[in-house]
């Protein structure tokens, strides 16, 4: 077994690797072998999978990557992810990726669909639309539409033939994948100072980035570390970040949160790796419809996915009490629409519950943040102030 | 001018249209009426008529406040309430006017909702203003039918069948329950006769711009031929002969070589024709379209008038497959095309109309539009080689209207435009 350092290092370096050189490598290595990028939030790994593929998460090039030519596409109100995405595929970091896959969570990343055809990038481009009716015989049969015109594509590519054995394989191990990362988070909930929140987002999105089969092993490996009694208590609240599902935070963000006096046990920063809650069943031989019956019944909330008959500040409200956090952090990427008009839901909300809260905007490519730190600094002694009141939930 | 009485015709049939409308509204409670709110992109007014509903659109009173200089206080009551200065400010316009008592336009109260009905096309922002307002009317009866996005440009028989199952099963249902009243397809089909007769002639009626001069602004006197379609009169025969006299009318100034009526008038020459993308800005409707007409720039058409329909590529509502129709028509609204689609609708509009150039507007708080225009107006340079000029502004919040950096971007623009006519212009007496 690697130290816990050690995974920890490789994760680092893999989670940032904008040339994707491992996913480049695992393509290399095997004939037949199909690369599919996809953004942003949620996408059914299983099924590319399971098609021969390895699915790629593009989240964007954060603080690591100069924008030269995305800023010439995108006015200056627009968020900062879809111009750092084009300029990543402009410089051409993207040029062994096959086929790429646009899930609805906004109008940017739909539209960036339409920038990624006008240039030409790629074998394919999909705008994967996820429903927003959610009866299985209707939303649930349009789903599996979708995802078989995914598989479609990807057969074009290498003539892989899907069966249900193949697929229940897949599923299982994505199973295993999420099983993990809630183990860590679940740990992480009593213990966090085991394991930071920049280390587990480090985890995390590694995977994204590399077959699932070595990111279950890492996972494996970071599971049994954090079971020992390791690290040091420090006297911080527990909070839980929402809202920074798409553009991700830079890595100094993520961390000067923890370091301002506030335990992190819960997020969204990596909502796709996280968005379907427990198994998905891999015994049946329909096993595109048991990914849609989860995506219908087991989904986390979302800002992309319509909630008036399963209201998400009630959701997230539940996730504050079961983790037994103190308050939440409200995080969005500027000029994120779905995360910024949430906002005023979850916050009206929270008022009338009297959940605590502060918000803040961030840029990826902006790690600059003495205000913000200052901010949650101020959050976290306002709590700690004010322990012994009772805090009312749901 | 007799032109100019020829012309209030239509414009009085459109008032009357419109104030019979808000009047329904304001007696919707005596008369028992039911009042579902929806979005103009992918709205259902012909099914909804079945129903005998009344409509309200957000939209329009989010652009009605601004162009009665309301909106700025509704924005920022929105804003006092956690909403950002950075999202689309209709919704914020329409929280605010909320906020403050729903007074509408007429400065009656607006009648809350029995149904919120979210055809979800083109703009994802619908999907969560409605769940802003399902929070306010918690006594609605709240309706999704989610519209697929042409991402492949085109409809694909799945996606028709997605759309008309969620109305058989969702939409049809949910609005028997609520208004008592039985689903008559036969009513159904009658109107969306007429919806295709409008369409006939609204597309005749943008068509006019071939003329030169063009008798039509496409874009600032557009927004108002579409507001009949549009605003739920689409599928009536108060429609059809809105748009029948408004045709007559433009074809009498054709006949006289006559340019578009602007608010001062007839503009007079006609320098420059122009393509625009992206909606207008309603806080200054009335200078932002002066600067135009006082350089005789005529817009010969706009992708802003297709949002609630595209039908100048020969679609229509069917009769025949009616909830088909339905669900097509939901599927083509402008937004819901994706890019390249949109590129080759506007190149289209360049050729056959002859424009002199393309401009963009770009709304800063609207992403449906505004994100990718910079890659389409590239495209459309290069594969026609039209000079494009871009300019921003917002829609209802009047802090991100500023008229001199649009007028100075203008100048500029019309400059290059006229150069550009005048190398050309040399380079054919040289031929
Ligand atoms: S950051 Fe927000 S607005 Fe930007 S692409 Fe992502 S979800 Fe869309
Ligand atoms: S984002 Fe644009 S299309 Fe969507 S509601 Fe706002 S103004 Fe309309």
């Amino acid at each position: 077994m690697k130290s816990l350092e050690q995974l920890i290092n490789e994760c680092k370096e893999q989670a940032f690797d904008l040339k994707f050189t491992r996913a480049k490598e695992w393509k290399e290595e095997k004939e037949g072998r199909v690369l599919v990028g996809y953004m942003p939030i949620y996408f059914p790994r299983e099924v590319i999978h399971a098609a021969g593929g390895m699915a790629v998460g593009i989240m964007g090039g954060g603080d690591r990557k100069q924008i030269i030519k995305g800023d010439a596409y995108y006015q200056s109100y627009i968020c900062h992810i879809p111009r750092s995405i084009l300029e990543l595929a402009l410089d051409k970091h993207l040029d062994h990726i096959d086929g790429f896959i646009f899930p609805s969570i906004c109008d940017v990343i739909r539209n960036l669909s339409g920038i990624f055809r006008q240039q030409k990038i790629g074998k394919f481009v999909k705008y994967m639309d996820f429903p927003q009716n959610f009866l299985p015989e209707i939303g649930g049969v349009f789903y599996q539409q979708e995802m078989e015109h995914v598989m479609h594509y990807i057969k074009e590519i290498n003539g892989v033939e899907v069966t249900a054995e193949k697929l229940n394989h897949s599923i299982g191990l994505y199973n295993r994948n999420r099983e993990m990362i809630e183990f860590i988070y679940d740990i992480r909930q009593e213990f966090p100072w085991r394991l930071s929140i920049e280390d587990v987002y480090h985890i995390i999105r590694a995977g994204m980035v590399i077959p699932v089969e070595e990111h279950n092993a890492i996972l494996e490996q970071v599971c049994e570390h954090i079971k020992e009694n390791i690290g040091e208590p420090q006297d911080k609240i527990k909070i839980v970040v929402s809202g920074a599902f798409c553009e991700q935070p830079a890595v100094g963000l993520i961390r000067a949160i923890e370091q301002a006096g506030c335990y992190v046990v819960d997020d969204d920063y990596m909502l796709g790796s996280r968005m379907i809650l427990g198994d998905i069943d891999t015994t049946t031989d329909k096993p595109l419809e048991a990914i849609s019956q989860a995506y219908i019944n087991q989904s986390q909330y979302s800002s992309s996915i319509y909630d008036v008959h399963d209201p998400k500040e009630y959701r997230l409200a539940k996730i504050v009490k079961d983790r037994g956090a103190d308050g939440v952090i409200f995080a969005s990427a500027s000029f994120c629409d779905p995360s910024l008009l949430d906002a005023p839901i979850f916050q009206n909300a929270f008022d009338r519950m009297g959940i605590r809260y502060i918000a803040f905007q961030y840029s990826e490519n902006i790690n600059q943040f003495k205000v913000i730190k200052e901010q949650v600094g101020t959050f976290s002694d306002s709590i700690k102030l004010w322990e012994d009141e009772p805090v009312e939930t749901v | 001018m007799a032109q100019e009485a020829q012309k209030e015709k239509s414009m009085i049939i459109q008032k009357e249209m419109v104030s019979g409308l808000f009047n329904d509204l304001a007696k919707a409670k005596e008369t028992g009426k039911k009042v579902c709110y929806t979005f103009i992109p992918g709205n259902l007014s012909e099914l909804i008529r079945v129903f005998d509903m009344l409509i309200v659109y957000p939209e329009i009173n989010a652009l009605q406040s601004a162009m009665r200089k309301k909106s700025a206080t509704y924005i920022k009551e929105a804003e006092r309430h956690a909403h950002s200065e950075d999202v689309c400010t209709y919704v914020k316009c329409d929280v605010g006017m909320m906020l403050k008592g729903n007074i509408g336009p007429t400065g009656e109260k607006i009648p809350e909702p029995d149904v919120l009905l979210l055809s979800y096309t083109g703009c994802f922002t619908f999907m969560k203003w409605f769940e802003t307002l399902k929070r306010e009317y918690p006594n609605a009866e709240v309706i999704m039918i989610h519209t697929p996005y042409q991402e492949n440009a085109e409809m694909t028989p799945q996606m028709t069948q997605y759309m008309v199952k969620q109305l058989k099963e969702v939409v049809i249902p949910k609005f028997e329950k609520v208004t008592g009243i039985k689903y008559d397809e036969a009513k159904l089909k009658r109107h969306l006769e007429l919806s295709a007769e409008a369409e006939d002639w609204i597309t005749k009626i943008f068509d006019t711009t071939k003329h030169r001069p063009s008798p039509i602004d496409a874009y600032f006197a557009g927004v108002y031929y579409i507001g009949p379609i549009n605003i739920g009169f689409r599928g009536t025969q108060q429609a059809v002969d809105y748009y029948k006299e408004l045709y007559k009318e433009i074809m009498l100034r054709v006949e006289q070589g006559l340019g578009p009526i602007t608010p001062e008038g007839e503009m007079k020459e006609e320098k420059f024709r122009l393509v625009v993308e992206g909606p207008p800005n309603w806080t200054n409707f009335r200078e932002f379209w002066k600067i135009f007409y006082d350089m005789g720039a005529v817009i010969v058409a706009s992708s802003y008038t297709k949002v609630g329909g595209v039908y100048d590529m020969g679609w229509r509502h069917d009769p025949s497959r009616p909830l088909e129709a339905l669900a097509e028509y939901c599927m083509n609204c402008y937004t819901n095309l994706n890019l390249p689609q949109r590129v080759d609708l506007l190149a289209k509009c360049i050729e056959d109309y002859e424009a002199d150039g393309y401009l963009t507007n770009s709304i800063k708080s609207c992403n449906s539009f505004s994100a990718g225009q910079l890659g389409m107006m590239r495209e459309i340079e290069d594969r026609l080689e039209v000079p494009v000029g871009f300019i921003e502004s917002d829609l209802v919040d009047p802090r991100y209207f500023s008229y001199s950096n649009i007028k100075n971007r203008l100048e500029s623009y019309f400059q290059m435009l006229e150069q550009r006519k005048l190398i050309k212009a040399h380079e054919a007496a040289e031929a």
